[in-house]
């Protein structure tokens, strides 16, 4: 942050200068969209936490000093990848939309970065898991911010391997998503040793996993990962606990857990959980002085790693366009991020990729147990932090056309 | 050890069991919207958004009132009958002389607003809400583990059922409700309050809606959204049940409980689409459903 | 519960008596329509425009079978929903043109039409409501389980092309031509199938059954032919909208998609001609201009459902053509 103060001051001392000169068309206006999920299974990663994180990386920012007039508007996406793609469609068309954020649902972040390619505009995912993003389907206005299938299979399978949990049984979603994680992690899983001895498809969504969780029992695993997300995760969870597994000494793995699905548990039905994610709001004193900011604004709840991707990605993209003056061409603007290197506080220093990925550490933690945590929210506690050019899939493994041009 | 298809028939039972289980919240949500159906002739399309109210209330209990999971066995299905007692005199008394249709459609719209309330509120991650200590804990048996919760429900849910049953059945109240089901004219004129039979009814048609909501608590997620997804299937089971029919409501909650679980351990991606394949078979061979009788 | 008449909007608008007079006033409001859509997109964004056209032409379709035929189906977003996927694949994969595409995704219908129908038809009333809900769910579990549909991620960035291979469609103003003259024809065949003796028929059948079956007319057929002729022209726009938004995904063919086509038909005024299009155009564009309120929407749209029922259960063409004491 430092290091870009004095080009900043520089930037707004010569804008300041311009303003007296032309003070008509020294703003640039920038309308950043928000668009995630605000009424289904996802809205408390996302939803209105994503406009509170975006304004506050708007107010941190400064727009003014750097000749920038900033408009936040979010809609919501119901989950739903026409409704998703129609949105972001007459945003660019019709609203002057510059840049789209957060896309929480990976069949809805595929759509809304398929138009936002076509319209030439600025798309930053957040929210979304499919490691396609920056894969087959990489393009060069899309940049995928947080996490992916493939950090987490990293993540948390490779892990779990090397911790002795070298036998897994997989409870998978039975959607594209689900089967995804469970593809990557198998992967992790046999390269680091382990051996994947069955796996349930459950439909989606299921509200009584008693009958799967009983047929992973009776599998002998020694993990039993969850290749599932939202509700999903959250009623295996919490019926794991009540059919005494993990007492039998079989332990879960949550392959897509956010610290808002923990809390939900309590720490009393979750402890001892193993995950991945990239941010926590207890991790140091400038994630705890953005999570105090962003509780009072939401009814006392913390930050999820999406939330902090928001905030994180819009202070990035106001940077470049900060630099670049003009919002007009979108995959210009995305040139201009991938080559500034990203500094904030909430994710530290990174990169973005050729293809797009977003790299930055990520952590694995456990989830405490009642007697270790000290309040609602003090839910994990750091193993180990894997860093960012080992978690994420390197560069040439992806199939993304942009790398080899 | 013997195996059925490659399942061993020791997972088998384990897999009856817990589609019994799940055939109990079944039984007591269709129970309810049977007997809805067969006095009020209302689809009411609400049930499943007043069941997630029953979790919802009992949570709250707790949290702002620390009532804990016995009291709210009574209290949550009492607040949920209360207000559905209003909303029958404030909106459903409305449409009883009109077509299934306006029924069902204003009742999916309450639906909607109830749960999109909740959702505004308190989000859709779900509250926790813990197993009684008086339950927690199982039972070790030869095939399979059995949370004594899960066996609780299983008691719960019968014996409402088989409460409500004698009830309608053999006491003169009941005498009273299937006849204004049948003629609802003809009881007014022997001077039953008819318009006060039906919304009572109603309130306590969805009181049981309540309860089931209350039984979830402890292991389901408490969200907003919880309702939405099981209605459907609770529609399924009424209409194989026959519609209106009381017992056959129950039965066949428990038995589609029971042939959802054993899809589970054969091809456990159609789990939730069965019930469909069931409906539309058991209503080409006997059109009124398994337990209906023709009209 | 054998009388699927039963629904005491309907008959109020439908069956006031039609006199040449009426006709006129009805080929007005044709030719008034055709000017709207010519001019409405030098105003309106054509994108929306075209989203209010595919599911106009939905609900007209769905009232075809209802306000017409007196049968309630829970399940049309099957044939909406399928027939999207399969122009969206043809197009996609196989590389047709969109007419072509089009075609394919509508002929999917009418023959997913036909078996569905042949089974539904059988039951009456709510039995019938049901058993077409239960088809659809089979329907939506294959379309999940079908590896051609791309699971929940959908057939994504599907070409628009050129129409007959010469006329490029990437222009939203060439996308929306096509759209409006597809839910022009579309409306006509509906007004013509309403208007001809087959819809007499109908008419007579949906007021009472056992009369039209001791006239000796063969009820089934006629129930068969016009669940057909619905669900084709349901086809026909899901195939479109999977063109016009490049993408057919699993929103339509799931159950809340059919009950939204019967909101749709309700709030316009079912029964009626022109109800079905006044109905997408109001739950279209609430879903629109209500997307920034997020949560709110349900309860908005919740409460637009109880005070439809309640107040203006003859929709909104439907309390017009009261009013006025001529049918629309």
């Amino acid at each position: 942050m430092n290091g870009r103060l004095p080009l900043a001051a520089l930037a707004a001392a010569f804008l300041a200068g311009a303003a007296l000169i032309s003070p008509a068309s020294a703003q640039t206006a920038v309308k950043i969209g928000i668009l995630g999920d605000r009424s289904g299974a996802y809205s408390d990663i996302s939803g209105e936490g994503s406009v509170v994180a975006a304004r506050l990386a708007v107010e941190d920012f400064k727009p003014e000093q750097h000749g920038l007039k900033v408009e936040i508007v979010s809609a919501d996406h119901q989950n739903k990848p026409d409704v998703g793609a129609a949105i972001a469609r007459q945003w660019y068309d019709r609203d002057n939309v510059d840049m789209i954020t957060d896309g929480v649902t990976s069949s809805v972040a595929l759509a809304i970065s398929q138009v936002t390619k076509e319209k030439n505009k600025v798309f930053i995912d957040t929210g979304a898991g499919t490691a396609d993003l920056t894969g087959p389907q990489c393009s060069p206005n899309t940049i995928h911010w947080v996490y992916d299938t493939v950090a987490l299979a990293n993540g948390t399978g490779g892990a779990m391997v090397k911790r002795g949990g070298n036998t897994w049984f997989f409870l998978t979603a039975d959607y594209v998503f689900g089967q995804t994680l469970q593809r990557d992690t198998t992967a992790v899983i046999t390269k680091n040793g382990g051996k994947v001895v069955g796996s349930v498809k459950t439909p989606f969504p299921t509200a009584d996993f008693s009958s799967f969780l009983l047929q992973a029992q009776s599998s002998g695993a020694k993990v039993i990962g969850l290749a599932n997300a939202g509700a999903d995760t959250i009623n295996s969870i919490k019926q794991a606990g009540e059919f005494g597994i993990t007492e039998g000494g079989q332990s879960l793995a949550g392959l897509l857990v956010f610290s808002s699905d923990v809390h939900s548990l309590g720490t009393k039905v979750a402890q001892g959980l193993v995950l991945t994610e990239p941010f926590y709001w207890d991790l140091n004193d400038q994630t705890r002085a953005f999570s105090d900011r962003f509780s009072k604004q939401m009814k006392g709840s913390k930050p999820t790693s999406n939330h902090a991707g928001v905030y994180s990605d819009v202070l990035h993209y106001l940077k470049a366009v900060a630099e670049t003056k003009s919002v007009a061409d979108g995959a210009a603007t995305v040139a201009k991020m991938k080559a500034m290197p990203t500094d904030d506080p909430l994710f530290g220093k990174g990169v973005i990729r050729a293809d797009g990925r977003k790299i930055h550490d990520m952590y694995l933690f456990e989830v405490k147990k009642p007697a270790e945590s000290k309040g609602e929210w003090d839910l994990y506690k750091k193993l180990e932090t894997i860093p960012g050019d080992q978690v994420f899939r390197p560069l040439g493994e992806g199939n993304c056309p942009l790398v080899k041009g | 050890m013997m195996t059925i298809f490659g399942v061993p028939t020791q997972a088998l039972f384990g897999q009856l069991l817990l589609g019994l289980i799940n055939g109990s919240f079944y039984a007591i949500l269709s129970l309810g919207l049977a007997i809805i159906f067969g006095l009020l002739n209302i689809i009411n399309f609400a049930h499943g958004a007043l069941y997630m109210m029953g979790a919802f209330v009992a949570w709250m209990l707790l949290t702002y009132l620390g009532l804990g999971y016995w009291l709210a066995l009574g209290l949550a299905p009492l607040a949920v009958g209360v207000f559905g007692v209003i909303l029958e005199r404030v909106l459903i008394a409305r449409l009883y002389k009109l077509d299934h249709l306006y029924g069902l459609l204003l009742t999916f719209g309450l639906a909607l607003i109830i749960q999109g309330l909740f959702r505004n509120e308190y989000g859709v991650s779900g509250l926790p809400y813990a197993i009684p200590a008086e339950l927690s804990g199982g039972q070790r048996l030869p095939f399979m583990f059995l949370p004594n919760y899960r066996a609780w429900v299983v008691v719960a849910s019968l014996t409402v059922c088989l409460a409500t049953w004698l009830v309608i059945e053999k006491t003169k109240l009941g005498a009273y409700l299937r006849a204004a089901t049948e003629n609802p004219t003809l009881v007014q004129a022997f001077g039953v309050n008819v318009p006060l039979f039906l919304t009572l009814t109603y309130g306590f048609g969805v009181a049981l809606a309540g309860f089931a909501g209350v039984l979830a608590a402890p292991i389901y997620s408490v969200n907003p959204n919880m309702g939405a997804d099981i209605i459907i299937v609770v529609f399924a089971v009424v209409v194989i049940g026959g519609m209106g029919s009381i017992i056959g409501s129950v039965i066949t909650g428990f038995a589609l409980g029971l042939v959802e679980g054993l899809t589970k351990v054969f091809y456990p991606e159609a789990s939730s689409t069965v019930i469909f394949v069931i409906m539309v078979v058991v209503l080409l061979v006997k059109p009124a459903g398994l337990f209906g009788r023709t009209a | 519960m054998a009388d699927t008449a039963a629904l005491d909007a309907a008959p109020i608008a439908a069956s006031l008596p039609e006199n040449r007079d009426d006709k006129a006033l009805q080929r007005k409001i044709f030719v008034g329509l055709a000017v709207l859509l010519i001019v409405a997109p030098t105003v309106l964004y054509p994108v929306y425009l075209m989203k209010v056209l595919c599911f106009a032409l939905f609900a007209l379709a769905f009232n075809l079978l209802l306000g017409y035929g007196g049968l309630l189906s829970f399940g049309h977003a099957a044939y909406f929903g399928m027939a999207s996927y399969l122009s969206a694949y043809s197009a996609k994969v196989l590389g047709l043109t969109p007419e072509l595409a089009i075609l394919t995704g509508t002929a999917t219908a009418a023959l997913l039409g036909l078996v569905f129908g042949a089974l539904a038809i059988r039951r009456q009333g709510i039995y019938f409501s049901m058993i077409t809900l239960a088809l659809a769910q089979m329907a939506f579990f294959f379309a999940l389980q079908a590896k051609f549909t791309g699971g929940e991620d959908g057939i994504q960035a599907v070409p628009r092309g050129a129409l007959f291979g010469a006329f490029r469609l990437d222009d939203d103003r060439a996308m929306y031509a096509l759209v409006a003259v597809v839910f022009f024809l579309g409306m006509l065949a509906i007004y013509r199938i309403i208007h001809s003796p087959f819809g007499q028929v109908l008419k007579a059948i949906r007021d009472n059954e056992s009369r039209a079956i001791s006239l000796g007319y063969r009820v089934n057929q006629y129930k068969l032919a016009v669940f057909v002729l619905s669900a084709t022209l349901a086809g026909l726009a899901g195939s479109t909208k999977a063109i016009v938004f490049q993408l057919a995904s699993l929103t339509d063919v799931h159950w809340s998609m059919s009950g939204e086509v019967v909101l749709m038909t309700l709030v316009g005024g079912m029964g009626t001609v022109f109800g079905p299009i006044v109905g997408a155009l109001v739950i279209v564009s609430m879903e629109t201009y209500l997307a920034q309120f997020g949560a709110w929407v349900t309860v908005i749209q919740g409460c637009v459902f109880v005070l439809c029922v309640l107040l203006f259960r003859e929709g909104v063409v439907g309390l017009i053509a009261r009013t006025l004491h001529k049918p629309l």
